[in-house]
Protein backbone atom coordinates (compact mmCIF):
# COMPACT_ATOMS: atom_id res chain seq x y z
CA UNK A 1 0.00 0.00 0.00
CA UNK A 2 1.65 3.16 -1.11
CA UNK A 3 1.00 6.49 0.45
CA UNK A 4 0.72 9.24 -2.10
CA UNK A 5 -0.86 12.55 -2.99
CA UNK A 6 -4.33 10.99 -3.04
CA UNK A 7 -4.30 11.63 0.69
CA UNK A 8 -4.14 15.39 0.20
CA UNK A 9 -6.77 15.31 -2.50
CA UNK A 10 -9.04 13.51 -0.06
CA UNK A 11 -8.21 15.86 2.81
CA UNK A 12 -8.98 18.89 0.65
CA UNK A 13 -12.22 17.50 -0.69
CA UNK A 14 -13.16 16.54 2.87
CA UNK A 15 -12.54 20.11 3.99
CA UNK A 16 -14.62 21.50 1.11
CA UNK A 17 -17.47 19.08 1.77
CA UNK A 18 -17.45 19.91 5.47
CA UNK A 19 -17.52 23.60 4.69
CA UNK A 20 -20.42 23.16 2.30
CA UNK A 21 -22.31 21.03 4.80
CA UNK A 22 -21.73 23.51 7.63
CA UNK A 23 -22.76 26.43 5.48
CA UNK A 24 -25.58 25.20 3.29
CA UNK A 25 -26.85 21.77 4.30
CA UNK A 26 -27.02 21.79 8.06
CA UNK A 27 -28.67 25.17 8.88
CA UNK A 28 -31.97 24.75 6.97
CA UNK A 29 -32.38 21.18 8.23
CA UNK A 30 -31.67 21.89 11.88
CA UNK A 31 -33.77 25.07 11.69
CA UNK A 32 -36.69 23.13 10.26
CA UNK A 33 -36.29 20.49 12.95
CA UNK A 34 -36.10 23.02 15.74
CA UNK A 35 -39.04 24.99 14.38
CA UNK A 36 -41.08 21.82 14.19
CA UNK A 37 -40.03 20.84 17.69
CA UNK A 38 -41.23 24.20 18.91
CA UNK A 39 -44.46 23.82 16.96
CA UNK A 40 -45.07 20.40 18.44
CA UNK A 41 -44.25 21.61 21.92
CA UNK A 42 -46.63 24.54 21.46
CA UNK A 43 -49.29 22.22 20.09
CA UNK A 44 -48.93 19.90 23.04
CA UNK A 45 -49.10 22.80 25.46
CA UNK A 46 -52.18 24.09 23.64
CA UNK A 47 -53.80 20.69 23.79
CA UNK A 48 -53.08 20.45 27.48
CA UNK A 49 -54.47 23.91 28.05
CA UNK A 50 -57.53 23.10 25.96
CA UNK A 51 -58.06 19.99 28.05
CA UNK A 52 -57.90 22.02 31.22
CA UNK A 53 -60.22 24.62 29.73
CA UNK A 54 -62.63 21.88 28.80
CA UNK A 55 -62.57 20.50 32.30
CA UNK A 56 -63.17 23.96 33.71
CA UNK A 57 -66.00 24.57 31.28
CA UNK A 58 -67.55 21.24 32.13
CA UNK A 59 -67.32 21.95 35.84
CA UNK A 60 -68.81 25.38 35.26
CA UNK A 61 -71.57 23.97 33.09
CA UNK A 62 -72.49 21.33 35.64
CA UNK A 63 -72.51 23.97 38.36
CA UNK A 64 -74.73 26.18 36.27
CA UNK A 65 -76.96 23.21 35.58
CA UNK A 66 -77.22 22.57 39.30
CA UNK A 67 -78.02 26.23 39.94
CA UNK A 68 -80.60 26.21 37.21
CA UNK A 69 -82.17 23.07 38.60
CA UNK A 70 -82.44 24.46 42.09
CA UNK A 71 -83.76 27.72 40.69
CA UNK A 72 -86.31 25.85 38.67
CA UNK A 73 -87.33 23.94 41.77
CA UNK A 74 -87.76 27.19 43.67
CA UNK A 75 -89.80 28.66 40.83
CA UNK A 76 -91.99 25.59 40.62
CA UNK A 77 -92.56 25.72 44.36
CA UNK A 78 -93.40 29.38 44.17
CA UNK A 79 -95.76 28.72 41.31
CA UNK A 80 -97.44 25.97 43.30
CA UNK A 81 -97.85 28.27 46.26
CA UNK A 82 -99.20 30.96 44.04
CA UNK A 83 -101.57 28.52 42.43
CA UNK A 84 -102.92 27.44 45.77
CA UNK A 85 -103.19 31.05 46.82
CA UNK A 86 -105.04 32.01 43.64
CA UNK A 87 -107.35 29.05 44.01
CA UNK A 88 -108.05 30.01 47.62
CA UNK A 89 -108.68 33.56 46.69
CA UNK A 90 -110.98 32.50 43.90
CA UNK A 91 -112.80 30.15 46.22
CA UNK A 92 -113.25 32.90 48.74
CA UNK A 93 -114.46 35.31 46.11
CA UNK A 94 -116.82 32.71 44.70
CA UNK A 95 -118.16 32.03 48.16
CA UNK A 96 -118.74 35.69 48.79
CA UNK A 97 -120.45 36.04 45.44
CA UNK A 98 -122.58 33.02 46.10
CA UNK A 99 -123.62 34.36 49.46
CA UNK A 100 -124.37 37.71 47.95
CA UNK A 101 -126.41 36.18 45.17
CA UNK A 102 -128.16 33.91 47.65
CA UNK A 103 -128.95 36.81 49.96
CA UNK A 104 -130.20 38.88 47.09
CA UNK A 105 -132.34 36.03 45.83
CA UNK A 106 -133.68 35.40 49.27
CA UNK A 107 -134.50 39.07 49.69
CA UNK A 108 -136.21 39.20 46.33
CA UNK A 109 -138.13 36.05 47.06
CA UNK A 110 -139.15 37.48 50.42
CA UNK A 111 -140.18 40.78 48.88
CA UNK A 112 -142.16 39.01 46.18
CA UNK A 113 -143.87 36.84 48.72
CA UNK A 114 -144.73 39.82 50.87
CA UNK A 115 -146.12 41.65 47.90
CA UNK A 116 -148.11 38.63 46.80
CA UNK A 117 -149.41 38.18 50.29
CA UNK A 118 -150.40 41.80 50.55
CA UNK A 119 -152.16 41.56 47.24
CA UNK A 120 -153.82 38.33 48.18
CA UNK A 121 -154.87 39.74 51.45
CA UNK A 122 -156.43 42.76 49.79
CA UNK A 123 -158.17 40.60 47.25
CA UNK A 124 -159.39 38.20 49.94
CA UNK A 125 -160.73 41.15 51.94
CA UNK A 126 -162.57 42.49 48.93
CA UNK A 127 -163.80 39.01 48.12
CA UNK A 128 -164.97 38.49 51.68
CA UNK A 129 -166.76 41.76 51.68
CA UNK A 130 -168.33 41.07 48.34
CA UNK A 131 -169.36 37.64 49.58
CA UNK A 132 -170.78 39.03 52.74
CA UNK A 133 -172.63 41.65 50.80
CA UNK A 134 -174.11 38.99 48.60
CA UNK A 135 -175.08 36.88 51.58
CA UNK A 136 -176.70 39.63 53.48
CA UNK A 137 -178.39 41.02 50.47
CA UNK A 138 -178.20 44.22 52.07
CA UNK A 139 -176.05 47.05 52.46
CA UNK A 140 -174.00 47.01 55.53
CA UNK A 141 -172.20 49.76 56.98
CA UNK A 142 -168.71 49.23 55.72
CA UNK A 143 -167.23 51.32 58.37
CA UNK A 144 -169.20 49.57 61.07
CA UNK A 145 -168.09 46.11 60.02
CA UNK A 146 -164.62 46.91 58.93
CA UNK A 147 -163.03 45.71 62.11
CA UNK A 148 -164.81 42.35 61.71
CA UNK A 149 -163.45 42.03 58.20
CA UNK A 150 -159.99 43.09 59.29
CA UNK A 151 -160.07 40.44 62.00
CA UNK A 152 -160.97 37.90 59.31
CA UNK A 153 -158.20 39.07 57.10
CA UNK A 154 -155.76 38.91 59.97
CA UNK A 155 -156.69 35.31 60.53
CA UNK A 156 -155.76 34.58 56.95
CA UNK A 157 -152.28 35.51 57.60
CA UNK B 1 -13.98 -15.80 -12.28
CA UNK B 2 -10.25 -16.32 -12.29
CA UNK B 3 -8.51 -18.94 -14.30
CA UNK B 4 -6.77 -21.66 -12.28
CA UNK B 5 -3.32 -20.66 -11.21
CA UNK B 6 -4.07 -17.04 -11.84
CA UNK B 7 -5.77 -16.48 -8.50
CA UNK B 8 -3.04 -14.34 -7.03
CA UNK B 9 -2.97 -12.26 -10.18
CA UNK B 10 -6.72 -11.77 -9.96
CA UNK B 11 -6.52 -10.71 -6.32
CA UNK B 12 -3.57 -8.43 -7.01
CA UNK B 13 -5.49 -6.86 -9.86
CA UNK B 14 -8.50 -6.14 -7.67
CA UNK B 15 -6.37 -4.55 -5.00
CA UNK B 16 -4.62 -2.11 -7.28
CA UNK B 17 -5.84 1.40 -7.74
CA UNK B 18 -6.02 3.26 -10.99
CA UNK B 19 -3.10 5.64 -10.82
CA UNK B 20 -2.43 8.93 -12.50
CA UNK B 21 0.67 11.09 -12.43
CA UNK B 22 2.63 13.66 -14.31
CA UNK B 23 5.39 12.02 -16.30
CA UNK B 24 7.37 13.25 -19.25
CA UNK B 25 5.47 16.52 -19.27
CA UNK B 26 2.06 14.93 -19.62
CA UNK B 27 -0.48 12.80 -17.78
CA UNK B 28 0.50 9.19 -17.37
CA UNK B 29 -1.42 6.23 -16.01
CA UNK B 30 -0.82 3.03 -14.06
CA UNK B 31 2.52 1.37 -15.00
CA UNK B 32 3.94 4.63 -16.22
CA UNK B 33 3.58 5.95 -12.69
CA UNK B 34 5.91 3.41 -11.10
CA UNK B 35 8.59 6.02 -10.63
CA UNK B 36 6.34 8.96 -9.82
CA UNK B 37 6.62 8.22 -6.09
CA UNK B 38 4.55 10.41 -3.84
CA UNK B 39 2.93 12.54 -6.51
CA UNK B 40 0.69 9.82 -7.78
CA UNK B 41 -3.06 10.13 -7.62
CA UNK B 42 -5.48 7.27 -7.18
CA UNK B 43 -8.07 8.60 -9.55
CA UNK B 44 -10.58 5.79 -8.94
CA UNK B 45 -10.62 6.43 -5.19
CA UNK B 46 -10.82 10.16 -5.65
CA UNK B 47 -13.51 9.89 -8.31
CA UNK B 48 -15.74 7.72 -6.16
CA UNK B 49 -15.13 9.53 -2.91
CA UNK B 50 -15.74 12.97 -4.40
CA UNK B 51 -18.66 11.67 -6.42
CA UNK B 52 -20.31 10.08 -3.40
CA UNK B 53 -19.60 13.11 -1.24
CA UNK B 54 -21.16 15.34 -3.88
CA UNK B 55 -24.14 13.00 -4.12
CA UNK B 56 -24.63 13.17 -0.37
CA UNK B 57 -24.34 16.95 -0.30
CA UNK B 58 -26.66 17.32 -3.29
CA UNK B 59 -29.37 15.13 -1.78
CA UNK B 60 -29.16 16.69 1.65
CA UNK B 61 -28.95 20.20 0.22
CA UNK B 62 -32.11 19.61 -1.77
CA UNK B 63 -33.83 18.19 1.30
CA UNK B 64 -32.71 21.24 3.26
CA UNK B 65 -34.05 23.65 0.64
CA UNK B 66 -37.41 21.91 0.59
CA UNK B 67 -37.57 21.36 4.35
CA UNK B 68 -40.86 22.40 5.84
CA UNK B 69 -41.71 22.81 9.49
CA UNK B 70 -45.04 21.18 8.77
CA UNK B 71 -45.59 17.54 7.95
CA UNK B 72 -42.33 16.35 6.36
CA UNK B 73 -42.05 14.10 3.34
CA UNK B 74 -40.46 10.69 3.57
CA UNK B 75 -37.07 11.79 2.32
CA UNK B 76 -37.08 14.81 4.58
CA UNK B 77 -37.94 12.51 7.46
CA UNK B 78 -34.99 10.31 6.64
CA UNK B 79 -32.63 13.27 6.35
CA UNK B 80 -33.95 14.71 9.58
CA UNK B 81 -33.43 11.38 11.31
CA UNK B 82 -29.78 11.47 10.30
CA UNK B 83 -29.46 15.09 11.36
CA UNK B 84 -31.11 14.42 14.70
CA UNK B 85 -28.97 11.34 15.21
CA UNK B 86 -25.71 13.24 14.65
CA UNK B 87 -27.00 16.24 16.57
CA UNK B 88 -27.81 13.95 19.49
CA UNK B 89 -24.32 12.43 19.40
CA UNK B 90 -22.76 15.89 19.41
CA UNK B 91 -25.04 16.97 22.23
CA UNK B 92 -24.06 13.95 24.29
CA UNK B 93 -20.37 14.75 23.86
CA UNK B 94 -20.57 18.54 24.21
CA UNK B 95 -23.64 18.98 26.41
CA UNK B 96 -24.79 21.55 23.87
CA UNK B 97 -25.46 21.73 20.15
CA UNK B 98 -22.74 22.91 17.86
CA UNK B 99 -23.49 24.27 14.45
CA UNK B 100 -20.03 23.49 13.08
CA UNK B 101 -19.02 20.19 14.61
CA UNK B 102 -22.41 18.54 14.13
CA UNK B 103 -22.51 19.09 10.34
CA UNK B 104 -18.90 17.87 10.13
CA UNK B 105 -20.00 14.75 11.96
CA UNK B 106 -22.91 14.36 9.54
CA UNK B 107 -20.60 14.72 6.57
CA UNK B 108 -18.23 12.10 8.00
CA UNK B 109 -20.98 9.65 8.82
CA UNK B 110 -22.92 9.77 5.59
CA UNK B 111 -19.92 10.12 3.35
CA UNK B 112 -18.02 7.20 4.89
CA UNK B 113 -21.19 5.15 4.90
CA UNK B 114 -21.68 5.76 1.18
CA UNK B 115 -18.04 4.96 0.43
CA UNK B 116 -18.28 1.78 2.49
CA UNK B 117 -21.51 0.92 0.74
CA UNK B 118 -19.58 0.50 -2.49
CA UNK B 119 -18.17 -2.61 -0.84
CA UNK B 120 -21.53 -4.31 -1.35
CA UNK B 121 -21.41 -3.85 -5.10
CA UNK B 122 -20.25 -7.20 -6.47
CA UNK B 123 -16.49 -7.04 -6.87
CA UNK B 124 -16.38 -7.54 -10.63
CA UNK B 125 -19.26 -5.35 -11.82
CA UNK B 126 -17.72 -1.95 -12.09
CA UNK B 127 -14.07 -2.96 -12.61
CA UNK B 128 -15.23 -5.07 -15.56
CA UNK B 129 -17.23 -2.22 -17.09
CA UNK B 130 -14.31 0.12 -16.49
CA UNK B 131 -12.04 -2.46 -18.11
CA UNK B 132 -14.23 -2.49 -21.19
CA UNK B 133 -13.89 1.29 -21.32
CA UNK B 134 -10.12 1.00 -21.18
CA UNK B 135 -9.28 1.42 -17.51
CA UNK B 136 -7.05 -1.42 -16.48
CA UNK B 137 -7.43 -1.01 -12.75
CA UNK B 138 -10.49 0.25 -11.00
CA UNK B 139 -11.19 0.05 -7.25
CA UNK B 140 -14.58 1.41 -6.38
CA UNK B 141 -14.40 1.32 -2.57
CA UNK B 142 -12.51 4.47 -1.60
CA UNK B 143 -12.27 3.46 2.06
CA UNK B 144 -10.15 0.43 1.15
CA UNK B 145 -7.53 2.92 0.03
CA UNK B 146 -5.34 3.96 2.96
CA UNK B 147 -4.79 7.33 1.31
CA UNK B 148 -8.46 8.14 1.54
CA UNK B 149 -8.84 7.20 5.20
CA UNK B 150 -5.59 8.94 6.06
CA UNK B 151 -6.70 12.01 4.15
CA UNK B 152 -9.86 12.23 6.21
CA UNK B 153 -8.10 11.58 9.49
CA UNK B 154 -5.50 14.23 8.66
CA UNK B 155 -8.34 16.69 8.16
CA UNK B 156 -9.77 15.60 11.51
CA UNK B 157 -6.32 16.02 13.04
CA UNK B 158 -6.24 19.56 11.67
CA UNK B 159 -9.62 20.19 13.31
CA UNK B 160 -8.33 18.83 16.63
CA UNK B 161 -5.34 21.18 16.52
CA UNK B 162 -7.54 24.09 15.40
CA UNK B 163 -10.05 23.65 18.22
CA UNK B 164 -7.35 22.99 20.83
CA UNK B 165 -5.70 26.29 19.99
CA UNK B 166 -9.00 28.13 19.56
CA UNK B 167 -10.32 27.03 22.95
CA UNK B 168 -7.17 26.98 25.05
CA UNK B 169 -4.97 29.39 23.15
CA UNK B 170 -1.45 28.62 22.01
CA UNK B 171 -0.23 28.88 25.58
CA UNK B 172 -2.87 26.57 26.99
CA UNK B 173 -2.29 24.03 24.25
CA UNK B 174 1.47 24.11 24.78
CA UNK B 175 0.96 23.69 28.50
CA UNK B 176 -1.29 20.73 27.86
CA UNK B 177 1.37 19.14 25.68
CA UNK B 178 4.26 19.70 28.06
CA UNK B 179 2.95 19.75 31.63
CA UNK B 180 0.94 16.57 31.56
CA UNK B 181 0.71 14.01 32.96
CA UNK B 182 3.65 15.01 35.25
CA UNK B 183 3.45 18.61 36.26
CA UNK B 184 7.15 19.31 36.80
CA UNK B 185 9.63 21.17 34.60
CA UNK B 186 12.01 18.24 34.57
CA UNK B 187 9.42 16.09 32.90
CA UNK B 188 8.71 18.47 30.06
CA UNK B 189 10.49 16.48 27.31
CA UNK B 190 8.99 13.24 28.52
CA UNK B 191 5.53 14.79 28.74
CA UNK B 192 5.89 16.29 25.31
CA UNK B 193 6.85 12.96 23.81
CA UNK B 194 3.96 11.21 25.53
CA UNK B 195 1.38 13.81 24.59
CA UNK B 196 2.55 14.01 21.00
CA UNK B 197 2.23 10.26 20.64
CA UNK B 198 -1.25 10.46 22.16
CA UNK B 199 -2.16 13.25 19.79
CA UNK B 200 -0.79 11.53 16.70
CA UNK B 201 -2.35 8.22 17.67
CA UNK B 202 -5.77 9.72 17.18
CA UNK B 203 -5.70 10.31 13.41
CA UNK B 204 -3.69 7.17 12.77
CA UNK B 205 -6.03 4.96 14.73
CA UNK B 206 -8.99 6.53 12.92
CA UNK B 207 -7.48 5.96 9.50
CA UNK B 208 -6.13 2.47 10.15
CA UNK B 209 -9.29 1.21 11.81
CA UNK B 210 -11.51 2.22 8.92
CA UNK B 211 -9.01 1.10 6.30
CA UNK B 212 -8.35 -2.23 8.01
CA UNK B 213 -11.98 -3.16 8.40
CA UNK B 214 -12.97 -2.26 4.88
CA UNK B 215 -9.84 -3.68 3.28
CA UNK B 216 -10.37 -6.98 5.05
CA UNK B 217 -14.02 -7.03 4.06
CA UNK B 218 -13.22 -6.29 0.44
CA UNK B 219 -10.46 -8.90 0.44
CA UNK B 220 -12.89 -11.54 1.60
CA UNK B 221 -15.30 -10.64 -1.20
CA UNK B 222 -12.43 -10.88 -3.67
CA UNK B 223 -11.28 -14.21 -2.22
CA UNK B 224 -14.80 -15.59 -2.50
CA UNK B 225 -14.97 -14.40 -6.10
CA UNK B 226 -11.55 -15.82 -6.88
CA UNK B 227 -11.61 -19.18 -5.14
CA UNK B 228 -15.19 -20.39 -5.04
CA UNK B 229 -16.85 -21.83 -8.14
CA UNK B 230 -19.25 -19.41 -9.77
CA UNK B 231 -22.43 -21.34 -8.92
CA UNK B 232 -21.55 -21.60 -5.21
CA UNK B 233 -20.32 -18.08 -4.60
CA UNK B 234 -23.64 -16.82 -3.28
CA UNK B 235 -23.54 -19.26 -0.33
CA UNK B 236 -20.56 -17.31 1.02
CA UNK B 237 -20.86 -13.86 -0.48
CA UNK B 238 -24.49 -13.31 0.54
CA UNK B 239 -23.98 -14.06 4.27
CA UNK B 240 -20.78 -12.03 4.25
CA UNK B 241 -22.55 -9.12 2.53
CA UNK B 242 -25.36 -9.19 5.09
CA UNK B 243 -22.85 -9.21 7.91
CA UNK B 244 -20.92 -6.49 6.12
CA UNK B 245 -23.95 -4.18 6.19
CA UNK B 246 -23.42 -4.06 9.93
CA UNK B 247 -19.69 -3.45 9.53
CA UNK B 248 -20.01 -0.55 7.10
CA UNK B 249 -22.55 1.29 9.24
CA UNK B 250 -20.58 0.58 12.38
CA UNK B 251 -17.30 1.82 10.89
CA UNK B 252 -18.93 5.01 9.61
CA UNK B 253 -20.47 5.54 13.03
CA UNK B 254 -17.19 4.88 14.86
CA UNK B 255 -15.29 7.34 12.66
CA UNK B 256 -17.93 10.02 13.29
CA UNK B 257 -18.25 9.31 16.99
CA UNK B 258 -14.50 9.31 17.60
CA UNK B 259 -14.12 12.54 15.65
CA UNK B 260 -16.76 14.13 17.84
CA UNK B 261 -15.16 12.77 20.99
CA UNK B 262 -11.71 13.98 19.94
CA UNK B 263 -13.10 17.43 19.21
CA UNK B 264 -14.90 17.41 22.55
CA UNK B 265 -11.63 16.53 24.24
CA UNK B 266 -9.97 19.39 22.38
CA UNK B 267 -12.59 21.68 23.95
CA UNK B 268 -11.91 20.44 27.46
CA UNK B 269 -9.75 22.54 29.70
CA UNK B 270 -7.63 20.63 32.13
Amino acid sequence: MNINATMFGQAISFAIFCWFCVKYVWPPLIDAIEARQKKIADGLADAERAGKDLQLAQAKASEQMKDAKSEAAVIVEQANKRKIQIIDEAKELANLEREKILAQGNAEVEAERNRAREELRAQVAALAIAGAEKILERSIDKEANKHIVDKLVAELK
Amino acid sequence: MAAEGNVSGYIQHHLTNAQMCMADGGLAFNYACKDAGFWTWHIDSLLFSVGLGALFLFLFYKAGQKATTGVPGKFQCFVEMMVEFVDGAVRDAFHRTDRVIAPIGLTIFVWIFLMNLMDLVPVDFIPHVAGLMGAEYFKIVPTTDLNITLGMSIAVFGLIIFYSIKVKGVKGFTKELTLQPFNHWAFIPFNFLLETVTLLAKPFSLALRLFGNLYAGELIFILIAALVPLWAQWTLSVPWAIFHILVIVLQAFIFMMLTIVYLALAHEDH
